[in-house]
């Protein structure tokens, strides 16, 4: 909403530089985003033009002698409108104008145009930054003073104000005028708004009646007859423009200046399209069409409301007239119309034709009904003072069941204090609503009955006047105090302190969070998992590009995505995690929001360094880091070989904790990498559901252990072991032999010396009693029970 | 003495020690030496060759060979006193004096020597062995959270010090929760606040009804449906808004929403709780202002600054606050009645404010980030700056 300030003083003074006041008004909640000079030319004058003659040596130029009452100068001038007598913006040199070819302000020098000296310029609304217009000069009012300076005749401030959606009443000049005297201790003028009536009454010359009142509070006309279509007197014009709207005629001009000053949207018919001088508002019926003044024709369905005359639809109701009585150069007769519609209705409307209108962005915001005669007067009143006729004695006026009455809000200063922790008199809550223009009597003890004044429709409830009270005050005078009830009670959520935990532990092995957008596309997701076409990941039904559609259902696919990004910069290593949560669709509800970590290794396995070799992170690299945050968590996990379509064959095993799958650890499928672009030898990667390893996580996380008394003996064994089976089968077997207290896998050799379909397994196995040392013999006893077993259970021999 | 103490060739004064203790040797192979000439070997000859071939040691290993030499068991200083017994009492009482005064001396040098060795071979280790210690070190494992991460944690600690708790919520939402129960209902115009992402479902009634929240706000009424006042959270957790991307833009991003309701809480706690929340994050000496401000399920609504803490408020020319010297923070406000009565609370026994600020926000004000594209495009070079 742009308020020109030379408009606003029309209503109330304004003695305040406008830096201030745009200060006071964003600090009372409308906020001003920028305050806009228009001026500060300098050297620019109200002109007349008293002579125009050829130039000499060139076709297109013309020589105008200028007067600026104390001089007479002789000009080079090349618009095509220039015409003797005219008045118009004289830029002398030294002006400060905008210079259309080098596209910024410089000041005006003296030049030589085709052999003639030009002393200035005469100026297009381009070149005083007044519009974009450049084809020709502007031409001034013939009463515009000859001589001023233009930064006084046209110069002016425009507040840009960026609107919050409740305070329609800003959207208006004079809601701005209230709200500046609330905050400068101001009085507003509101506008002159009667005329003379004569002829015949409206009531006996248009028949109107509302069908929906449900959707239609109030409706308003007058009939104005005889008027003269025209362009807009200048003052009329020049509001408009300053404020962003462009003149039409000078009664559509009208409405448009009445619904800036007040609010109200207006809508003028040509009275003589109206069929049988009908109107009537009512919902469309079905299959009903409108040409709207844009020209579309536009299909209209039951909950759309319509003016209507006799037989066809001629205005969409608050959002746009019909060109079927539009308003044109030869209407004589006027119908005004200023109604109150419903809200939401009218926003549905306008959304679902995709019609955001002036007139759109006041109504769904839900105008008061009281101020539909006040702005129709208004407007008739500026309707014959600048387009002539004659108003038809009395106006229409239909008021629905639900009434025209002011809401009523009780206010006391016991309700202030409990909000507000702060005590406030029952006087200053009065000097603020007389302020602000409500009205109020006191109706007991510290407490008031509010009348809210029509242009606000966003005070209700008793709240809202609290808030006008405390934003008039000022939110410093308010003490600043701590919450003096007991700290409740607060229990941690399980699955936070888990993520957080296995993130502090992935950072502290070197991984670094990365955090991705959970929308990502179909292909990104099919290329790391199975999808289930039954069941497809969730679609955003208005997405923002294409590769944003798909709500994902892993983390895999876009930590991909940032290894294949990120492994131009460097030869690594790259250790990335992300914990976030993946969404898995449920049948008529919200999906399922998995708490997931996942994690990708690749590149150098150390820091390129010249104390480190150049081997490369890999599976084992990811396990090992897998198997640390389950043994810190306390969770037992076991591997299982697994088949994954994103993991490379024979490379990939499911983490389960008993029969609790999870997650999964491996190096990613080589059609994967090419997929995705990664260019690494292998990649690792795991990916763990967080809400799984809760519900294995042991009750308490750690019990201590007594250190044992005794030493321990050690033996190395040297297994021959068939290459069927996996080291954690033999790893467990002895580990389960009595009098084993650990046993490390230090060694897997295959190949010369060892039979072909058999693996060496070197452990080191450490002996311990908790009650004794044990003796050499017992220990050999034991081993020799150790190798029977394994030789029985899983055909593992002793290496020879 | 059976074997030399150098290498190779005797040096002179090992020479010198060899004919001392070889001479003795002869002259009492045949018949025990006399009182003159013992003393003589044990005062005298013996004492000083082995001193004097002693200095010329260089290695512990040469110096430990001497001292078997001539301290040991078997030593040449033992053996001199084992062959006494044809001496007189005196005598023999004179020359283990004299063989006693040796030793003491012996020993004595040798430590002396023993700690000139040893410093010796550290002062050529220092010099020969110096490690160049400006080389870098062995890269230790280095792995950093996210910045939204800290700055989250940051935030929600802050508030844990004031006895908050700390909640999630679904990222995919309800209308009902994300708008209707926060005073929003279907058409109205606030709705153009919030540009939503659909999710594409359709419910029983042809309704669209689940969409990716664009506030942490939804939580407001999820928590309080879920249980009685006293309430005291904050709650952490992504938004989503259909809007374009710039420098200070996302379309998805961080929130941290903040709830408190009870008996008798007020707007000037709100200012109170807020006011130690931004000392804690920004500095002590920090002020706070507010403004009035509108959101549906607030009222009062306000938008809280800080002083901007780079310029200290002076505003002049500074690029963090834009010259105005202050920086707005959040929104916040106390709980619309509305919403209360929504959940079930009796809006005229309970109070309650909320707050909203976005994280990234706050982490480019503190780390002074230019763009918040930076955050979620997940560019290791500027990831690992945290
Ligand atoms: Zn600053």
């Amino acid at each position: 909403m742009k308020v020109p300030l030379s408009w606003l003083k029309q209503y109330v003074d304004v003695d305040l530089p406008a830096k201030e006041l745009a200060h006071l008004l964003t600090m009372a909640g409308t906020e001003v985003g920028e305050v806009q000079v228009i001026g500060g030319w300098s050297e620019v004058f109200v002109g007349l033009v008293k002579d125009v003659r050829p130039h000499p040596n060139a076709d297109r130029l013309r020589l105008c002698v200028v007067s600026t009452g104390a001089e007479a100068m002789e000009v080079v001038c090349g618009a095509p409108n220039v015409a003797p007598s005219q008045k118009i913006c004289f830029a002398k040199v030294g002006a400060n104008i905008f210079d259309t070819h080098s596209g910024r302000y410089e000041i005006l020098e003296a030049a030589t145009i085709r052999g003639v000296e030009s002393q200035g310029m005469i100026c297009s609304a381009q070149e005083l930054g007044l519009g974009d217009d450049h084809s020709g000069i502007i031409v001034l009012p013939n009463d515009a003073p000859t001589g001023t300076l233009l930064d006084e005749y046209l110069g002016d401030t425009v507040l840009d104000l960026e609107l919050t959606p409740n305070r329609l009443d800003c959207l208006s000049v004079l809601g701005v005028a209230h709200e500046v005297a609330a905050l400068t201790g101001k009085k507003v003028r509101e506008p002159e708004s009667s005329y003379q009536e004569s002829g015949i009454p409206i009531a006996e010359q248009v028949k109107i009646s509302v069908a929906d009142p449900d959707l239609c509070r109030r409706y308003t006309a007058s009939l104005l007859q005889g008027v003269k279509i025209g362009p807009s007197p200048q003052w009329l014009q020049d509001r408009l423009t300053r404020a962003g709207l462009r003149p039409i005629n000078n009664v559509v001009d009208v409405t448009n200046f009445v619904m800036m000053e007040y609010n109200q949207p207006l809508h003028s018919f040509d009275y003589d399209l109206i069929k049988d001088a009908t109107v009537i508002v009512r919902r469309a019926r079905p299959g009903e069409t409108l040409t709207t003044l844009d020209g579309v024709v536009r299909k209209l369905n039951t909950e759309n409301l319509l003016i209507a005359d006799a037989n066809d639809p001629i205005g969409l109701a608050g959002v746009m007239g019909g060109a079927n009585s539009e308003i044109s150069n030869g209407t004589v007769n006027v119908l005004l119309e200023s109604a109150t519609f419903n809200g939401p209705n009218n926003r549905k409307t306008a959304q679902s034709m995709d019609l955001r209108t002036e007139a759109t962005l006041r109504f769904e915001k839900g105008l008061r009904p009281e101020l539909a005669p006040i702005a129709l007067r208004r407007a008739t009143g500026l309707i014959q003072e600048v387009a002539g006729g004659t108003v038809a004695p009395g106006i229409v006026d239909i008021v629905s069941s639900e009434g025209v009455d002011a809401p009523v809000v009780r206010l006391s200063v016991s309700t202030i204090k409990r909000m507000l922790g702060m005590e406030v008199k029952i006087e200053q809550a009065q000097e603020t609503m007389d302020a602000l223009g409500f009205t109020w009597e006191t109706t007991g003890e510290g407490e008031l009955k509010v009348t809210v004044p029509y242009w606000r429709n966003d005070v209700n409830i008793e709240e809202d006047l609290v808030e006008e009270v405390v934003r008039i005050i000022g939110y410093d005078s308010v003490p600043t105090t701590m919450i003096s009830s007991p700290i409740p009670v607060q229990q941690p959520v399980p699955i936070m302190q888990l993520r957080d935990q296995v993130r502090d532990l992935l950072a502290a092995s070197g991984f670094q969070e990365v955090i991705n957008y959970p929308l990502v596309t179909l292909e990104q997701l099919e290329q790391v998992e199975q999808l289930d076409p039954s069941t497809l990941p969730l679609r955003v039904a208005n997405p923002m590009s294409s590769d944003r559609e798909y709500l994902r259902t892993t983390l895999q696919a876009s930590l991909m995505a940032n290894l294949a990004s990120n492994q131009g910069n460097s030869a690594g290593p790259f250790r990335m995690f992300e914990a976030g949560r993946v969404f898995l669709p449920r049948e008529g509800d919200l999906p399922d929001e998995r708490e997931t970590v996942s994690a990708v290794l690749a590149g150098l396995r150390h820091e390129p360094s010249w104390l480190e070799d150049e081997s490369l992170l890999d599976f084992y690299d990811a396990k090992g880091v897998v198997e640390q945050v389950l043994d810190r968590l306390g969770v037992a996990a076991t591997y299982e070989p697994f088949d994954h379509p994103a993991f490379h064959p024979g490379r990939c095993a499911k983490i389960n904790a008993g029969d609790v799958a999870l997650g999964v650890v491996g190096e990613i499928h080589p059609s994967v990498m090419s997929r995705v672009g990664l260019e690494q030898p292998q990649v690792a990667a795991f990916e763990f559901d967080l809400d799984s390893i809760l519900s294995v996580l042991p009750e308490s996380r750690q019990q201590f252990e007594s250190l044992p008394r005794y030493p321990s003996a050690t033996r190395d064994l040297s297994l021959i072991v068939p290459a069927g089976v996996a080291a954690s089968q033999a790893t467990e077997l002895i580990l389960r032999h009595r009098g084993i207290d650990r046993a490390e896998l230090f060694d897997i050799y295959a190949g010369e010396n060892i039979a072909e379909g058999s693996k060496s397994l070197a452990f080191h196995v450490y002996f311990q009693a908790r009650d004794r040392t044990l003796t050499n013999e017992e220990v050999n006893r034991s081993l020799d029970g150790l190798l029977r077993t394994l030789e029985r259970e899983l055909n593992i021999t002793m290496r020879a | 003495m059976t074997e030399p103490i150098g290498q190779n060739n005797l040096s002179p004064e090992e020479e010198r020690a060899w004919a001392v203790i070889e001479q003795f040797e002869k002259q009492s192979a045949d018949s025990p030496p006399s009182f003159e000439v013992l003393l003589q070997y044990v005062a005298q000859d013996l004492r000083s060759t082995s001193v004097e071939l002693l200095t010329t040691l260089e290695s512990l290993d040469a110096v430990d060979k001497w001292r078997v030499a001539y301290l040991g068991r078997r030593g040449s200083l033992t053996t001199v006193l084992r062959g006494l017994s044809s001496l007189n009492v005196e005598d023999r009482r004179t020359i283990g004096a004299a063989a006693n005064d040796t030793k003491k001396t012996l020993e004595d040098r040798l430590e002396v020597r023993v700690r000139q060795i040893n410093e010796a071979a550290l002062a050529l280790s220092a010099s020969q062995d110096r490690l160049d210690v400006t080389l870098p070190g062995r890269p230790a494992l280095e792995g950093r959270l996210h910045p939204t991460t800290k700055i989250v944690r940051e935030i929600c600690d802050a508030f844990v010090a004031m006895g908050f708790g700390v909640v999630e919520g679904p990222e995919v939402e309800w209308d009902h929760y994300n708008f209707e129960m926060l005073n929003i209902p279907k058409g109205h115009p606030a709705r153009d606040m919030w540009n939503t992402l659909w999710v594409d479902y359709q419910d029983q009634s042809g309704e669209t009804p689940m969409l990716l929240r664009t506030h942490t706000s939804p939580m407001q009424a999820r928590i309080m449906e879920g249980r009685e006042p006293p309430i005291r959270v904050v709650v952490p957790g992504k938004c989503y808004r259909y809007e374009a991307t710039d420098a200070t833009h996302e379309w998805h991003f961080y929130q941290v929403e903040g709830l408190a309701v009870g008996e008798g809480i007020t707007f000037a706690d709100l200012k109170g709780t807020l006011f130690e929340f931004a000392r804690r994050m920004f500095g002590e000496e920090r002020q706070i202002r507010f403004r009035c401000d509108y959101f549906p399920f607030v009222e009062p609504g306000v938008d809280m600054s800080i002083d901007c803490f780079a310029c200290n408020g002076d505003g002049d020319g500074c690029r963090i606050c834009r010259d105005s010297g202050w920086i707005e923070i959040m929104g916040a406000g106390m709980i619309h009645p509305r919403v209360l009565e929504g959940v079930g609370y009796d809006s005229e026994r309970y109070t309650g404010f909320a707050f909203g600020m976005g994280p990234e926000r706050i982490a480019m004000l503190k780390y002074g980030i230019d763009d918040i594209r930076h955050f979620y495009a997940n560019d290791l070079r500027f990831l690992r700056q945290f």
